[in-house]
């Protein structure tokens, strides 16, 4: 689910308290403060680190800046907001590559932190973008990492310079220098250095570290932190920090639940930027660090931006405009459907999406419970009918039906609802197309702002006078079914026309092809 | 390098002094948070200590001290941490997240095993990270157990447990260790495999134990792991890792108090021989000191 969601849903918890009052008052503001420091808390983010937070928190929540404008649930969201954002390090930084070629970046961190999968992705994201990069075998401490950082580098299409087989055996540090050689006379720009895990304790380990590092150099040292750490993070970030200076961290693990505390604690115990987030255990599952982005992910103000590039990436926007063309031109087929469903599919998970959307975080419950293969069933249905019946959905008789359901493993009752639900789309569909409004179940149609009052006064009239009102209501349906004209511009605002009945949608769209629409 | 923080020495100062005041509550709070207890844990702590220091009316620090170890004590002692592994073969399924330990955790079970006269066969279940197999097999080596491997990359891990144990019944192997891919408590596919594997082994035997791995490190997200591998693995023990770091696995408590699952091993250093049984007594002696 969403990162840092808990932590979402506690503030979220909070803030509800908030809502509805004028103005803050002291008591207000500790009772706020009391609660973000539970949630933050819960959320792992080390206890200095909240300490400090609240402190500042609640000192701009009483100090002057608050603009008046705002309503104190608001305030205090913008105060926290604000601090996050300065805490994990307010604008994205990237890497800084050399001026002169190789770019050295050496990777440290805790044992299980996730460095060596971490060396494949960030070569794999760098070889995407264009550079060539050198994955380096250091770490020969732990059994097998070498081939593991071989396999991994193998499945990123990138090279890996391994002259030692490690398992205790061989001096890091020579080969990392001999690394650096190897790059310069094989004109690789980035060499990507992956140590041994180390616990922050073991003094040893930690000099090795920093003999590492003074050997070769590195533009940029990234300290690999797990996301699910606890209280601990503080006191590995300082030891690290001492040890071998890093100059950026990258966040692991951020696909769990882990409430991600720790990227709040590190940023602001060491004053590093976090750079990258890691999110999931394909070489693919890496992105760059957006702190902005992660502050309004916690205030549960969604994650529009991300949910944004997404789309691009995966949207063809011909594909869509050839789509809007169809629903206008009412030549929409379940063929178009289902390329629809599967342009959606290749978005990636559902309920990752709807969990970037602003207050989608109230709906973790249900978005849990929704069942993504729905569409694959759907699609599964599409795809057991002939072309025809796809271009024209009426042909679906009774036994076609059965042998669509028995086709595609589901039920004809099954097969009957998605035609219907096609038929529905198609028809809502086609109204927004034309610019119209939906017809909405029990609201009448919406008269549109060219009927306007002017036209109301004969409309009454034509009404009928009935005063039995069944007999009213049947008459006036009888009426609106005959001529769409009156019906649609018949207001509900009349009492007359507001039964739930109303002209169709296709009254309606034939209604505004009249008027020239 | 920075000084290591431990409860003990954040909870030294704080008994040093004269008498119990307000301030020592919020140090001792403090300090039960820094440890990972949590803050649910920490309150009914606190709570609970306030109320026996009212009692019997002490304002010594060092009957607070006292009192603090008493139930730190007790509550971990609630459950029983022996391990079963009396059927023959005694199947142990290990399973946990990503880089906890638990290749390094069965390599030193199965050293550990060994040690006492038992003959041990470890199953290299985890298919799916780069080089798991060859990492477990090196451990298995250390720990003079044998080894079971994939025939292919990528086999399913269920199969692997499977040989393993047929492995076992065959040659008459005393106790069977099945290594698992780390798998995020989130990821419902994997967790769902992790039951497959589970239902396919009970068709051979009955598993013995169901041991979690958890890092001492890992912060209150440590619960929600550990109710999903409940769910999903059926765990009847916990194994803790990473002890020798400057973690304080106070987490430890709130996981046993809340999931009712003992705390079976621990695991406090790199080398092979420092896995050991879980007593109470010690780790809170450590943890408070």
């Amino acid at each position: 689910m969403a990162i840092f969601g808990n932590l979402t849903d506690r503030l979220a918890e909070t803030f509800k308290n908030l809502r509805g009052k004028g103005k803050l008052s002291p008591a207000d503001v500790d009772g706020t403060v009391r609660e973000i420091r539970r949630a933050l808390l819960d959320a792992d983010v080390a206890l200095e680190v909240v300490k400090e937070f609240t402190g500042r928190v609640r000192e701009r929540a009483l100090g002057d800046e608050v603009s008046k404008a705002l309503n104190p649930a608001q305030q205090v969201v913008q105060i926290v907001n604000d601090e996050l954002v300065a805490i994990l390090g307010g604008e994205a930084r990237r890497i800084q590559f050399a001026k002169v070629a190789p770019t050295v970046i050496m990777l440290a961190g805790l044992q299980g932190a996730g460095k060596t999968t971490l060396a494949g992705k960030l070569a794999k994201w760098l070889a995407a973008d264009n550079h060539t990069p050198l994955l380096v075998a250091a770490d020969l401490q732990r059994p097998n990492a070498v081939t593991q950082l071989q396999v991994v580098g193998e499945q990123a299409g990138v090279p890996v310079f391994a002259p030692e087989p490690g398992n205790g055996k061989g001096d890091p540090v020579r080969v990392a220098k001999d690394a650096l050689k190897f790059a310069k006379q094989k004109q690789y720009d980035v060499v990507i250095v992956d140590t041994a895990g180390r616990l922050g304790v073991d003094a040893e380990l930690m000099k090795q570290a920093s003999n590492i590092r003074k050997a070769i150099d590195p533009d940029e040292v990234l300290f690999v932190i797990d996301a699910m750490i606890g209280q601990d993070a503080v006191t590995t970030a300082r030891a690290f920090q001492d040890g071998v200076d890093f100059t950026g961290v990258v966040l692991s693990k951020l696909d769990g639940d882990a409430r991600g505390g720790a990227a709040l604690s590190v940023a602001s115990v060491t004053g590093r930027p976090i750079l990258f987030a890691s999110t999931g255990e394909g070489l693919d599952d890496f992105e760059p660090f957006y702190p902005d982005r992660m502050a309004s992910r916690i205030l549960d103000l969604g994650d529009i931006l991300t949910l944004i590039e997404t789309a691009q990436k995966n949207f063809d926007e011909e594909e869509s405009r050839k789509v809007a063309e169809k629903f206008a031109t009412d030549s929409f087929t379940l063929e178009d459907f289902l390329g629809q469903m599967q342009q959606l599919k290749n978005m990636g998970s559902i309920k990752n999406m709807l969990g970037m959307l602003p207050g989608a975080k109230g709906m973790r419950q249900q978005l849990d419970n929704f069942d993504e293969s729905e569409i694959t069933r759907t699609e599964a249905i599409i795809q057991s009918m002939t072309l025809q019946e796809r271009r024209v959905p009426k042909l679906l008789n009774g036994s076609r039906r059965v042998r669509i359901a028995r086709g595609s493993g589901t039920t004809v009752t099954e097969v009957n609802a998605l035609v219907n639900r096609f038929d529905q789309a198609a028809k809502m569909m086609k109204t927004v197309a034309k610019g119209g409004m939906p017809q909405m179940p029990g609201m009448g149609p919406i008269p549109g702002a060219k009927f306007g009052g002017a036209k109301q006064l004969p409309q009454k009239k034509k009404g009928s006078k009935s005063g039995n009102p069944a007999k009213r209501a049947a008459e006036n349906a009888a009426l609106a079914a005959g001529t769409p004209v009156a019906s649609a511009a018949k207001g509900s605002g009349f009492g007359l026309g507001s039964k739930p009945g109303g002209p169709t949608e296709e009254e309606l769209a034939s209604l505004q092809k009249f008027l020239g629409r | 390098m920075a000084p290591s923080w431990s409860l003990s020495s954040a909870l030294k100062g704080m008994f040093a002094r004269k008498t119990i005041d307000d301030d020592t509550w919020s140090d001792l709070e403090d300090a039960l948070i820094s440890a990972d207890f949590g803050p649910d844990i920490t309150d009914s702590i606190v709570d609970e200590l306030r109320a026996s220091v009212a009692k019997y009316r002490t304002t010594d620090p060092a009957d607070l001290q006292r009192m603090l170890r008493e139930t730190l004590e007790e509550r971990l002692a609630r459950l029983d941490p022996t391990l079963h592994l009396s059927a023959r073969p005694a199947v142990v399924l290990v399973v946990g997240v990503n880089g906890v330990g638990k290749t390094t955790t069965i390599g030193k079970f199965a050293k550990f095993l060994t040690n006492y006269g038992r003959t041990v066969v470890v199953g290299a279940a985890d298919t799916f990270r780069a080089a798991a197999v060859e990492q477990l097999a090196t451990w298995a080596e250390r720990g003079g157990a044998a080894i079971v491997k994939p025939q292919a990359q990528g086999q399913d891990p269920a199969s692997v447990a499977f040989q393993t144990v047929e492995l076992a019944q065959r040659e008459g192997i005393e106790i069977v260790l099945i290594d698992t891919a780390g798998r995020l408590q989130t990821k419902s596919g994997l967790m769902d495999e992790l039951g497959k594997i589970r239902r396919v082994l009970e068709k051979q035997v009955e598993i013995a134990e169901v041991l979690l791995v958890l890092d001492a490190t890992t912060g209150q997200n440590g619960l929600a792991q550990a109710e999903a591998f409940i769910e999903h693995a059926g765990v009847t023990g916990l194994v803790l890792t990473k002890l020798d770091g400057s973690a304080k696995g106070g987490f430890v408590l709130a996981v046993q108090e809340k999931t009712g699952i003992p705390i079976k091993l621990v695991g406090q250093g790199e080398g092979i021989n420092d896995l050991t049984g879980f007593t109470p007594h010690v780790f809170v002696q450590g943890l408070v000191g």
